[in-house]
């Protein structure tokens, strides 16, 4: 018992800094900047459980958080935006159900070749006779609908549009929509082993990325959509309710400013439920049979195989709890951004800032993925005012008119990348257990 | 006459853009591939070490510059390749003495090499920036064609023209010198043939006295020099930018898996594989048909088999394949 004490303890020390770093914020730079920063903060912070759920607890190495976290925000669009009905009479029906049929016919057509054609050869043949009909019926079908969607009033819609339903409904649906691609992805990528699961799961978001940003009958494409709906009030609405200006009044804070603090708010509070549920139906499963059953899998894969445990179906299954809530995080995302920009999604550089946080929070504990998640977040929207801070420190010598001086705060902007990478690798090398360590079970 | 067009299209619009993109990333691919064998682990900074060959190489020729030295025709780069080499080099040893060299000794899983070679990617980004900023620059001070399309068209009297530019000349060339030597160095020489042995096996290596520290040594030697040729040749032929070198890790990944990672021929192999679909796959073959079949029978609409734009996704595409199908590569490589 004491040593739980003592690990809880630790926990909410963590937790303690972190709220400190934000009330630091708040009264040294803005409550405007400190709210946006703990939006992030939570969004990151569920991305992180996502990965740590799959990379603390059962060892996959998943580099494809970029690509799920886009594919959450595509859902995001396609739930809440307003249907393009124009296009719907004509063009989508039509793609719609060749895409439908399309993968029927590929999943009969597999089966068939399975089942009855046996020489390799001819299984090969066929499959490219199959691929280049199908590219002929793309061809004359598929992509003069695809023109006639993306040519109806291309400067504002020009894509397929939405299903007009509540935002929210989007981050449960993202969760469920990318559980269904991780699970395909993971039956045919999870035979690999560490470093190539890497790479292919790192080639896979890559594609997913490429495919949102180039269809723009999907979403748009690189054109963006804007203007999606909020699960929260406008500003605007807020600044005419007289409750707000009397509020605003008594308090002494622009009505404007108020409105925007009240929005962020609310939005924090949206996330921290999300957060928190996650979180509890995270730690029951951890604290379950099936949690140990992860972790003798991850700390054994042999052993664990010869006591019974279908390790192939655990990975998977495990690869799809986690690709969900990164799922659900993408949406999140979107929501709070009100846009979705495809060309935002840099695989490899935020791929490996959401890896950083897992490490540096402790990997295999839920508590150190969220500070993880707080922290580096924190650290990434901070580190240019600590880079101009290091650099005065280290030129200090040096007058103010120095060339080497200027030219080293001009470039502070940079110095975000140079002390991610020097933290990620003192981290792994001095404390590779990270901030929370994984508690001792018996 | 028709047919000799149409040939000069295809050797204009694909072979040469692919033989020079295709010599980039087969040095590429042959550093991650040599790293692989030796240290276990996929160098994700490898790019990034590109970059930084090619960032020092600008340097060094901006001071070579300040002297008045040239070489025209040939542009100044080469002077500085040298130097730059050593530097990079070094600067590849500091990395490992500093950041891999300890859990190597931990025998840490070879997924925390990995980790820790996105840490040193991140730094060497970051420092790449701090000291020459993110902007594109231009390296190529030397004349710009070796023959150029119009000239190619007065000599020979086609429609259509073959241009070589001189940077893609150099690199092709470069690159034959470069590959020459380090097969040379693998299979002649006793520390080539040392290393080969550490790869295949790590503890009859160590039996048979070889010294673990003079293998890494040569390891990183040939990675640095690898990586700053690569880089500065990429940098000559499409103009020197820091963002895209990040671009550049995962064609590479494709190109040395493709090939069958540990195997240097494969890695060669890889990389010409990944650039000849890049360009064959999002060719129009409207105007070379043209040159073959009258114009009768040219069916309309573009002869695209994918767009432009997804371009750098084939290499993805097929990374992808070949890791689900065979993921052994062509030449039956290691597995990871």
């Amino acid at each position: 018992m004491k040593t739980d004490f003592f690990s809880e303890k630790k926990y909410i020390n963590a937790y303690l800094v972190c709220a400190f770093l934000f009330l630091l914020v708040g009264l040294f730079q803005s409550w405007n900047v400190a709210f946006s920063i703990l939006n992030l903060c939570l969004i990151s912070a569920i991305m992180s459980i996502g990965i740590n759920i799959q990379w603390g607890n059962s060892g996959i190495v998943n580099f494809g958080v970029m690509g799920f976290a886009a594919i959450g925000g595509l859902c995001g669009v396609l739930i809440s935006m307003p249907p393009t009905l124009e296009v719907w009479k004509d063009g989508t029906a039509v793609i719609l159900i060749i895409l439908f049929s399309f993968l029927i016919s590929g999943i009969l057509v597999k089966k068939f070749l399975k089942k009855f054609i046996y020489n390799k050869y001819l299984k090969i043949l066929l499959s490219i006779i199959i691929i280049l009909f199908s590219l002929y019926l793309i061809k004359s079908i598929f992509i003069p609908s695809i023109n006639f969607i993306e040519n109806t009033n291309s400067a504002k819609t020009g894509y397929i549009g939405g299903l007009n339903l509540p935002i929210i409904l989007s981050w449960p649906i993202a969760g469920l929509f990318c559980g269904v691609i991780a699970f395909l992805i993971g039956k045919i990528a999870l035979g690999l082993r560490s470093d190539y699961l890497a790479i292919a799961t790192l080639g896979i978001s890559e594609i997913i990325i490429y495919i949102i940003k180039n269809e723009e009958w999907l979403a748009r494409g690189v054109k963006n959509v804007n203007g999606l709906p909020r699960p929260v009030p406008y500003e605007i609405d807020l600044q005419k309710n007289e409750f707000i200006q009397t509020l605003s009044n008594t308090l002494n804070l622009s009505v404007i400013e108020l409105s925007s603090l009240i929005v962020k708010g609310l939005y924090s509070i949206l996330f921290i439920l999300v957060l928190l549920i996650i979180f509890f139906l995270l730690q029951k499963a951890i604290k379950s049979p099936w949690g140990r059953m992860m972790r003798a899998v991850r700390d054994n894969e042999t052993s664990a195989e010869a006591m019974g445990i279908n390790v192939k179906k655990r990975h998977l299954q495990v690869f799809i709890i986690g690709s969900a809530i990164i799922g659900i995080s993408g949406a999140m995302l979107t929501t709070l951004d009100g846009q979705f920009t495809p060309s935002s999604y840099q695989p490899l550089r935020y791929t490996f800032l959401i890896w950083i946080m897992v490490i540096i929070g402790g990997s295999g504990n839920n508590h150190g993925a969220i500070i993880g998640g707080f922290a580096i977040w924190f650290f990434w929207i901070q580190a240019e005012p600590i880079g101009i801070f290091l650099i005065e420190l280290i030129t200090i010598f040096l007058s103010d008119q120095n060339e080497i001086k200027l030219y080293l705060l001009n470039h502070a902007a940079y110095m975000r990348l140079l002390l991610m990478g020097l933290v990620l690798i003192l981290a792994l090398r001095f404390f590779p257990k990270g901030i929370i360590e994984e508690e001792k079970r018996l | 006459m028709e047919i000799i067009n149409a040939f000069a299209l295809i050797i204009n619009y694909i072979i040469i853009p692919g033989l020079t993109y295709g010599c980039q990333l087969a040095l590429g691919a042959l550093g991650v591939t040599i790293i692989y064998t030796v240290l276990r682990f996929s160098n994700f900074a490898h790019g990034e070490l590109m970059s930084f060959g090619a960032m020092t190489s600008i340097l060094i020729t901006w001071i070579i510059s300040y002297f008045d030295l040239s070489i025209y025709p040939l542009p100044t780069v080469i002077l500085a390749l040298p130097i730059s080499i050593l530097i990079t080099i070094s600067y590849c040893l500091l990395i490992d003495k500093y950041c891999f060299k300890y859990h190597r000794e931990k025998n840490s899983k070879n997924v925390i090499s990995l980790i820790v070679s996105i840490g040193v990617m991140f730094f060497t980004s970051g420092l790449i920036r701090v000291l020459i900023g993110p902007n594109d620059r231009t390296i190529n001070d030397g004349e710009r064609f070796i023959i150029s399309a119009r000239k190619f068209k007065e000599i020979t009297g086609l429609t259509e023209g073959i241009s070589l530019k001189l940077s893609q000349g150099i690199t092709i060339i470069v690159s034959i010198i470069a590959v020459v030597l380090l097969f040379w160095f693998l299979n002649k020489t006793k520390t080539g043939k040392s290393m080969r042995a550490y790869s295949d096996n790590k503890d009859l290596a160590l039996l048979s006295g070889i010294k673990t520290e003079n293998v890494i040594f040569y390891t990183w030697l040939i990675t640095g020099t690898l990586a700053c040729i690569a880089g500065t040749l990429y940098g000559l032929d499409k103009s020197y930018k820091p963002f895209t070198y990040l671009q550049l890790v995962l064609p590479i990944f494709a190109a040395a898996i493709v090939g069958g990672i540990g195997n240097p021929i494969g890695a060669i192999i890889g990389g010409f594989v990944i650039s000849f679909s890049e360009l064959l796959i999002t060719f129009s073959y409207n105007k070379f048909l043209s040159y073959l079949i009258p114009i009768n029978f040219l069916p309309e609409g573009s002869l695209q088999l994918l767009s432009t734009d997804y371009k750098i996704a084939i290499s993805f595409i097929i990374l992808v394949l070949v890791l689900i199908l065979k993921p052994t590569g062509i030449y039956k490589g290691k597995l990871l």
